[in-house]
C-alpha cells in the first residue's frame, strides 16, 4: 500500500483540485481530507456518511464565582493570559485563550475551578463514488488540529488495511505548522503542488525544508504554469537542483472552477481538456513505485 | 485623477486594528492587506502599519521593492528541562502535564520533556516538589520590524521550520505591535483554528476575503461562524468576482452580512500578483473599490 500526501505550503495553490482529480483516477484507494480546519474535498466527493465520531480537542477551565475568593493565584499562574476579572472583579476564563493545561484548577485553594471537555469536533467515515473518505469538521476556533489529523489518518490506514486498498490519498492542509507536521509524519510520498508566483514558490521552499527533515520522497507539479513563465522556469530550476521530479504542469483553466461549481473533478468535467489529460499523466507517473526521473 | 480631487471626504483620525482573514487559502488575504496598507495611508495621511501574522508562510514582504530592517528579534519558547541529579522520579509532573510531554522511567533514572509536545504552561514547575525543572530557551521564530520605501512600518513573524507552535509566535508578534494612534492591518493565516483566533482576538474589525466558488463559500461560512462566536464585527470582500457562481451573494444577503466590496477577477492582475507587482500601475477602478472599502470600515464607528 502507498500513502501519498498532497501539500503546497501556500493556500489556494490547487491541492484539493489535484486531490479530486486523482480521486477520480485512482482505483482501489481510500481518501482522507487532512485539511481539518477548512475541509473542502467533500464538496467534490459528496460523501454519504456511514459513521460519525466525536473528537475532544481538550478541556477548558471554568471558574465557579460562588466559590472563588478572588485570591488572584489563577490569573498570576496562567501563561496564556486567559483569565481576566469580569465587571464584578471576579476572574473569568476566556475559552478561546485557554489551552486546557489545568494548572489553575490544580492550584486553586478554593477548588473553584473545573475543567469542561470540549467536543466540538466531529469526524466521519463515508462512502463516495470513488471509494471511502475519512474527513472531519472542526468546531470554530478549536485547538489541536494536528491531533485530529493524526486521528483520522489512523482510521484511514485501518480502513485501507481492511479493504486491501492499494493507495491512501491525503489532501493536506496549507502552511507548515502542526497540522502539516501531522499530515507528513509517516506518509510514503509527498506531492507538492506549486503555483508559479513569488509567494507560491517561497511557500513551497519553506514546506520542502520541513518535508526534507522527514526524509519522505517528494514529487512536484506546477499548477497554472502558464500564468508566469518566468517563475515557472525558476521553479523548474529549483526542483532540478533539489533532485525533485517534476511530474506534470497543469495549465490555467477556468473550467477548474466550473467543475467545482458542478461538484465534479476536472477529469470528470472536462476529460479531454489539456488539464484533464495532464492529470491522467500525473497520476500515471505518481502511482509507479520506482524512480521517476 | 486622484480620489481626493474628485471630492471624496478626508478620513477622520482613527485608532483601529483591522484583521484580514479567510477560511480558505489563496482567496486574496495578502493582496487585500498589502493594498489596504498602501491606500489607507494615501487616502487618510494617517500612520498605518502592516503586520504579517501568517507566520507559517509569511508573504507580505515579497510585495515591497525595498525593505529596511529596523529591528530583528529571535523569539524563544521556554521548555523545561529536568535535572536528573535532583529528580526523585515521583512522576507528579507526568500526572500534571496535560500534553503528555514528559517521559519518566524511574528504573533507568530517565526524565525528559518532549519539546514538540510541550506548551510551556508551567504546570510541571509548580508540580515538582524538588525544583528539578529549569526552563531553557528554544528558538520559535524571528520577528522583524521593517521600514517600507515610503517610511511606513511593517512587521513580520517567521516561524522556525519544524516548530508546531505557530500560535505562540503570533502571540509574541502581537506584543510587538503598538496600538496607539495607528491604523494596524493584520494579515491572518488561513483556516479557522487557534492561529486565526489569536490573530483576530484584539481586532476592532475583521475583513473576510472570499472568492465566489463553492470552496470559497464553504470556508467563508465556517469563518463567519467563528467570528460570530467571538462576537467580532466583520464584513466581506468578494475577490475574483466574475468566476464561479452567485451563491456567496445570496448567503451574504440571507445572513445580513455587509458586502464591503468586490474585486473583479482578471488574469492580468493574477500575473501582476505572481511577480510581486501588486502596487504598480493600479487601475483607477480598483483604487475606487479600495477607497469604498476603507470608507465603509471607517464610517462604521
Amino acid at each position: 500500500m502507498q500513502e501519498i500526501t498532497i501539500l503546497s505550503g501556500k493556500g489556494g495553490a490547487g491541492k484539493t483540485s489535484v486531490a479530486a482529480a486523482i480521486a477520480s483516477l485512482a482505483k482501489n484507494a481510500v481518501f482522507c481530507d487532512n485539511d481539518v480546519d477548512a475541509a473542502d474535498l467533500h464538496l467534490i466527493l459528496h460523501p454519504e456518511i456511514q459513521e460519525e465520531h466525536d473528537f475532544s480537542s481538550g478541556s477548558k477551565a471554568e471558574i465557579n464565582p460562588e466559590k472563588c475568593s478572588v485570591c488572584g493565584l489563577c490569573e498570576e499562574h496562567c501563561r496564556f493570559n486567559a483569565i481576566h476579572p469580569n465587571k464584578e472583579g471576579i476572574p473569568e476564563v476566556n475559552p478561546f485563550q485557554c489551552e486546557g493545561c489545568r494548572l489553575c484548577e490544580r492550584i486553586c485553594p478554593e477548588q473553584a475551578i473545573i475543567s469542561v471537555q470540549f467536543n466540538n469536533n466531529k469526524w466521519f467515515v463515508s462512502e463516495t463514488r470513488f471509494g471511502p473518505l475519512v474527513h472531519a469538521r472542526m468546531g470554530a476556533g478549536e485547538e489541536n488540529s494536528g491531533r485530529l489529523v493524526t486521528e483520522i489518518r489512523k482510521k484511514t490506514r485501518e480502513l485501507a488495511g481492511e479493504t486491501s486498498a492499494e493507495f491512501i490519498i491525503n489532501d493536506g492542509p496549507p502552511g507548515i505548522g502542526c497540522p502539516v507536521i501531522a499530515s507528513v509524519t509517516g506518509t510514503g510520498k509527498v506531492l507538492l503542488v506549486i503555483e508559479p508566483t513569488l509567494s507560491g514558490l517561497h511557500d513551497a521552499k519553506r514546506l520542502l525544508e520541513l518535508v526534507e527533515s522527514f526524509r519522505v520522497p517528494v514529487f512536484a507539479v506546477i499548477n497554472k504554469y502558464d500564468i508566469n513563465p518566468e517563475i515557472t522556469a525558476q521553479t523548474e530550476q529549483f526542483l532540478q537542483k533539489k533532485s525533485i521530479p517534476l511530474i506534470g504542469k497543469i495549465p490555467f483553466d477556468t473550467r477548474l472552477v466550473d467543475a467545482m461549481v458542478a461538484g465534479k473533478s476536472l477529469v470528470e468535467f472536462a476529460p479531454d481538456s489539456e488539464a484533464g489529460q495532464e492529470f491522467k499523466s500525473i497520476w500515471g507517473k505518481l502511482k509507479k513505485n520506482h524512480d521517476l526521473r | 485623477m486622484r480620489l481626493i480631487e474628485i471630492g471624496a471626504p478626508a478620513l477622520k483620525n482613527n485608532t483601529m486594528q483591522i484583521a484580514v482573514a479567510s477560511g480558505k487559502g489563496g482567496t486574496g488575504k495578502t493582496t487585500l492587506a498589502v493594498s489596504l496598507f498602501h491606500f489607507w495611508k494615501k487616502f487618510s495621511n494617517e500612520k498605518v502599519q502592516l503586520v504579517d501574522c501568517d507566520v507559517e508562510e509569511p508573504n507580505d514582504a515579497l510585495f515591497f521593492k525595498s525593505l529596511k530592517a529596523l529591528e530583528q528579534k529571535q523569539v524563544h519558547q521556554y521548555i523545561p528541562e529536568i535535572d536528573t541529579s535532583v529528580c526523585t522520579f515521583c512522576k507528579k509532573c507526568v500526572e500534571w502535564c496535560e500534553f503528555n510531554a514528559i517521559t519518566i522511567v524511574a528504573s533507568q533514572r530517565f526524565a525528559e520533556v518532549d519539546s514538540s509536545l510541550c506548551h510551556s504552561c508551567g504546570a510541571c514547575l509548580v508540580a515538582c516538589p524538588e525544583n528539578a525543572f529549569t526552563e531553557k530557551p528554544h528558538p520559535l521564530g524571528i520577528i522583524t520590524r521593517y521600514n517600507t520605501e515610503n517610511g511606513d512600518e511593517f512587521t513580520e513573524g517567521r516561524l522556525k521550520v519544524g516548530s508546531a507552535m505557530q500560535t505562540m509566535l503570533i502571540k509574541e508578534l502581537k506584543k510587538e505591535v503598538k496600538k496607539n494612534g495607528n491604523i494596524t492591518i493584520l494579515d491572518s493565516p488561513p483556516g479557522t483554528s487557534c492561529p486565526v483566533v489569536e490573530t483576530v482576538s484584539d481586532a476592532d474589525f475583521v475583513i473576510l476575503v472570499t472568492e465566489p466558488t463553492p470552496f470559497g463559500l464553504h470556508d467563508l461560512k465556517i469563518t463567519v461562524e467563528l467570528l460570530q462566536e467571538l462576537k467580532k464585527p466583520f464584513g466581506v470582500v468578494v475577490n475574483k468576482a466574475g468566476i464561479g457562481n452567485s451563491d456567496v451573494y445570496e448567503f451574504l444577503k440571507e445572513n445580513e452580512i455587509e458586502l464591503l466590496g468586490e474585486i473583479p477577477f482578471s488574469k492580468e492582475f493574477a500575473q501582476k500578483y505572481s511577480s510581486g507587482e501588486l502596487l504598480k500601475n493600479i487601475p483607477e477602478n480598483l483604487e475606487i473599490i479600495y477607497w469604498r472599502i476603507i470608507e465603509k470600515i471607517t464610517c462604521r464607528k
